[in-house]
């Protein structure tokens, strides 16, 4: 409304051309056409995330009403019928959701302990290979995942990661690393950005107090980063969540062993248990975006302290 | 108190050769030069922000061409401040002194005095992004000034003040400078600061530093 006001404002200009009638109306129709071409292809991704969520709860609730009206008492088989409660009471899916919400939180805490110096090195100083270095970290996100499983299992063929291969290889640590291998390199990238968007002088105003290197960092890079680092661990920890491929080669899907929930969802799929898989997804959704909301708000509130 | 001696400064494509001056003890040097002749770099060379290619940097008698900057005892006051968002005004006044393991009570009588000198006592509990340009300048001198150092080192502390504030700022400087007789070094284009604080102004021209007045001149 302003920008069309201006834009008005400039025919009453003393000097220069002016912009006739039918150019200020064009400008307010393209400004439209702009804007509704913007939504729309926006809206598009918005609805196609939104109706893929809504299908699943709608299967699932769909699976829930027929398991009632087959029902002498449609209240409680409404309860202890549905998909969902049927997974949550089931064992092993049981175990495979503590596994996931265990080794997704100890790779995400280890990402961010790698990726913060990563981060501050690549963002802070110039060095011999820093382009080549940066490249090496992007490799984990553009590998196919099926790739960084296979790759980490012959890793642990040779020495010295063989002398402890029978420990991590198809065991829980295998889980761990797997998620960490990919996890880390979506954390080191948002640290790179935390630190390139924080202003050098604040150190380098510390360094001339006196501090250190480190004190400078620990007292006054590290609190500025603080939002950073949360974003960083959830971005890790959602990668982690849904993190399959390498899991499966490098891990295996060993029931009550190294099963975690995406290797759950490919388990019931494989033995026909669709309301299984479509239950134990929607279990992911919620503690993803569990996650993702005590994250933002976490960090809301750290941005305004 | 602070000479340069023959200093050469490259970096990239820009490039300062044979930079000589001396400041003498408790003086209130101004650096005047048009934008982008190096003033700025001058200063971090001072303060070791930025190495030298060759040439020598005396602060009291002493060589510290190579020293570390933490250990040349220059307070800085940059030109936006660059305070620290996550502290407040009060840990800001006691960041150097922390850092040096000054004991409680010292460390509260510092922040306490500066906070009187500085006019900021009721900011103190504030943190950074609840200041205005002039607070924050302020808040920046304080934590300059917090260690004692032997040399300040502004960097257009007033530029991006209105012109009330600059002259209340300026005022400030004046009293700051009487009361601790601390020998500073000013970067400025601006010709009324000059006038107001100066004791000898120096000039950056073509890759050349000349005394162009002293305050007996």
């Amino acid at each position: 409304m302003n920008n069309d006001e201006s834009i008005k404002g400039t025919f009453d200009a003393p000097k220069g051309p002016s912009l006739k009638q039918s150019d200020v109306g064009n400008i307010v129709l393209s400004n439209r056409v702009f804007y509704t071409c913007m939504a729309t292809i926006g809206g598009v991704y918005i609805f196609l995330i939104l109706a893929m969520l809504l299908a699943d709860a709608w299967y699932v609730a769909e699976k829930t009403m027929d398991a009632a009206s087959d029902s002498a008492d449609p209240w409680k088989a409404m309860l202890n019928d549905n998909p969902v409660f049927v997974a949550l009471s089931d064992p092993k899916i049981r175990y495979s959701i503590w596994l996931s919400l265990i080794s997704c939180t100890l790779s995400a805490i280890l990402s961010v302990i790698v990726a913060v110096p990563i981060g501050y090195l690549l963002a802070r100083h110039q060095f011999p290979g820093k382009r080549l270095l940066d490249a090496v970290l992007d490799i984990p996100i553009v590998l196919p995942p099926l790739v960084v499983g296979l790759s980490l299992l012959i890793l642990f063929q040779f020495p010295p990661f063989s002398f402890i291969a029978r420990d991590v290889v198809y065991q829980i640590p295998a889980v761990i690393l797997a998620q960490f291998s990919v996890a880390c390199a979506f954390a080191v990238r948002t640290m790179k950005s935390t630190f390139d968007h924080i202003d050098p002088r604040c150190e380098q105003v510390a360094i001339a107090l006196g501090s250190s290197r480190s004190q400078a960092f620990g007292m006054v890079v590290l609190p500025e980063a603080t939002h950073g680092i949360i974003t960083a661990f959830t971005l890790a920890w959602a990668r982690s969540l849904g993190e399959f491929g390498p899991l499966l080669i490098f891990a295996g899907a060993t029931r009550m062993k190294t099963e975690v929930l995406s290797t759950t969802v490919f388990l019931e799929m494989n033995v026909g248990d669709i309301e299984a898989a479509v239950s134990v997804s929607l279990i992911m959704v919620v503690a993803a975006m569990t996650v993702l909301v005590i994250t933002r708000i976490w960090g809301s509130r750290e941005a305004l302290l | 108190m602070i000479s340069l001696d023959n200093i050469c400064i490259q970096t990239g494509d820009f490039c300062l050769q044979d930079v000589s001056f001396s400041i003498p003890e408790s003086a209130y040097a101004v650096l005047m030069g048009k934008t982008g002749s190096g003033k700025t770099t001058i200063l971090e060379c001072i303060i070791g922000l930025r190495p030298v290619s060759s040439g020598t940097i005396l602060i009291g008698g002493k060589d510290v061409t190579r020293l570390n900057p933490a250990l040349r005892g220059i307070g800085y006051v940059p030109q936006d401040g660059a305070l620290f968002s996550r502290m407040t005004v009060r840990d800001h006044l006691a960041y150097a002194l922390t850092i040096r393991r000054a004991s409680r009570k010292e460390i509260a009588d510092r922040v306490e005095e500066l906070a009187t000198l500085l006019g900021i006592t009721h900011l103190l509990h504030r943190t950074p992004p609840g200041l205005s340009g002039g607070e924050s300048q302020r808040v920046s001198l304080g934590r300059a000034l917090s260690f004692r150092p032997k040399v300040l080192c502004l960097d257009e502390p007033l530029s991006a003040l209105d012109r009330e504030t600059r002259e209340q700022m300026c005022e400030l400087l004046g009293n700051v400078r009487q009361q601790t007789r601390v020998t500073t070094i000013q970067v400025t284009h601006n010709p009324e600061e000059t006038q107001m604080l100066a004791d000898c102004v120096y000039r950056l021209e073509d890759g050349k530093v000349m005394l162009e007045k002293t305050s007996s001149q």
